[in-house]
């Protein structure tokens, strides 16, 4: 719950923004303050997740070796809205055998294609009972208290990079201020 | 000596050929050929890939039995199956056994769906049902599939059509245009010769699939007379491509399309008569 991951889609969904807090911690003691909560699936796709650590990383690992064996086997990557489902499957059949907890934000880029009329970035909140819903901005945790008010505010479909960046800038903001967790990276 | 060696081969074989998991000498597995034998000997089967859809015309056998008009006519094909909205799927050779491979076909289809949420890529399907294939050559001791699958479908990664056959063996292949059963080796020379370099329109592929229909063939089993009889069909004529709606941006939907009798007649009077009262004036002259 202390994790903070938050994303957006940008600029009429030419680009999508997936950013995580950096802190590994448990109960009083912060192990680490540059741990990588944002996972590379593949050139094109970003994975942020929040909550339990190691069920985090075993299954963003898993999702990430399974997405490049797919396009390995199949000479073709999986679009975002793919890789969503196949994520929220995974989770759907852990969830009543031994769930992972973890929230997982998907943002992904697919390029112009017969399926695609026009690039489209795509942002995907996936919760950790496995439900998934195509958003246009998100968060995970207690963070999510604050940070969506931000983004009600001040998100629009037309933001540039630079808008983006102020409003990252934002929610960092926000968030050292007002939270009672300490989150400096 | 050279007609007691090859009566001493073909023993030899003989001996490698009673089970699929046993290789020849040769390197051969004779189960497997002689399951592909067993299509060779089945009704034929064309399919050409067009622009804008794929066609499929399949002669049917069980019509030619004895018992034909006694037998009860269905609305459905006895060998074009819909696999999933996208793929279709034409079976040759052994019945029961294709029935149980176009389950399985079905059964894949949907579990990519349930994982993806997408349609299957047409090859990854294939690929799919090759593997399953390949097992009852390899694992159980079982005899292999006695047949042949023509898999018609769309790749919408691609954004083309596309056709796939799969034999016994487990191997499968990409055509742009197909023959094969009795009599395919004519039936391919005409698509060799009559194929265009580029994907032709579905309207074209029709008459064509009828053409090669009639030269695989023994008789003319597409003739204006036969055509326009409803009691004994003797060509399912099939067609996969997308539909549209009729509402402006609407969502098309893949129509799976079998051709009544009379739309047959109807291709057959207006694209192929001309050319067969042609060739009839020609001969007499």
């Amino acid at each position: 719950m202390t994790d903070c991951t938050f994303g957006f889609v940008g600029q009429k969904h030419k680009f999508v923004v997936v950013a995580a807090d950096r802190s590994a911690a448990r109960s009083i003691v912060v192990f680490k303050q540059d741990e990588d909560k944002v996972l590379e699936l593949d050139a094109s796709k970003l994975l942020g997740s929040a909550g339990s650590a190691p069920d985090g990383v075993a299954f963003t690992e898993f999702i990430q070796k399974n997405v490049a064996l797919y396009e390995i086997d199949n000479g073709t990557r999986l679009d975002t809205f793919a890789t969503a489902n196949f994520i929220r499957n995974e989770l759907a059949q852990a969830l009543r055998r031994g769930p992972y907890q973890t929230n997982l934000l998907l943002g992904g880029l697919d390029r112009e294609s017969p399926l695609y009329a026009d690039d489209e970035a795509s942002l995907y909140y996936i919760d950790y009972l496995a439900s998934s819903n195509k958003v246009n901005f998100g968060c995970h945790g207690y963070a999510s208290n604050f940070i969506l008010s931000i983004f009600d505010k001040e998100w629009h479909p037309d933001l540039t990079v630079d808008q983006a960046k102020d409003l990252v800038q934002k929610c960092i903001d926000e968030l050292q201020n007002r939270f009672l967790i300490n989150l400096p990276e | 000596a050279l007609a007691s060696k090859k009566k001493s081969q073909q023993q030899m074989s003989r001996r490698y050929d009673k089970v699929v998991t046993t290789f020849s000498p040769e390197g051969r597995l004779h189960q497997v050929e002689y399951a592909v034998e067993a299509i060779n000997q089945a009704g034929a089967c064309v399919g050409i890939v067009g622009k804008d859809g794929v066609v499929i015309a399949a002669e049917k056998q069980n019509v030619r039995a004895s018992n034909g008009r006694l037998l009860e006519t269905t609305k459905t094909s006895e060998k074009i199956y819909k696999v999933d909205d996208h793929v279709a799927v034409c079976v040759a050779g052994l019945s029961a056994d294709a029935n149980v491979l176009v389950e399985e076909a079905r059964l894949a289809a949907a579990r990519y769906r349930y994982a993806y949420g997408r349609r299957v890529p047409v090859e990854q399907l294939v690929q799919k049902v090759c593997g399953l294939l390949q097992l009852y050559t390899q694992y159980g001791g079982q005899r292999p599939f006695g047949v042949k699958l023509v898999f018609a479908g769309y790749d919408d990664i691609l954004g083309t059509y596309q056709l796939f056959t799969t034999d016994p063996s487990g191997t499968y292949s990409g055509y742009k245009a197909l023959c094969f059963g009795q009599n395919a080796t004519n039936g391919q020379s005409l698509l060799r010769n009559e194929y265009p370099d580029e994907p032709p329109a579905l309207d074209d592929c029709l008459p064509l699939a009828l053409k090669v229909m009639n030269k695989t063939s023994d008789s003319e089993i597409i003739s204006e007379s036969t055509a326009a009889d409803d009691a004994s069909p003797h060509v399912d004529l099939f067609s996969l491509s997308l539909k549209d709606l009729g509402t402006k941006d609407g969502p098309k939907v893949f129509s799976h399309y079998l051709f009544p009798q009379e739309k047959i007649a109807a291709i057959f009077k207006e694209h192929l008569a001309p050319d067969a009262a042609a060739a009839a004036a020609a001969a007499a002259a």
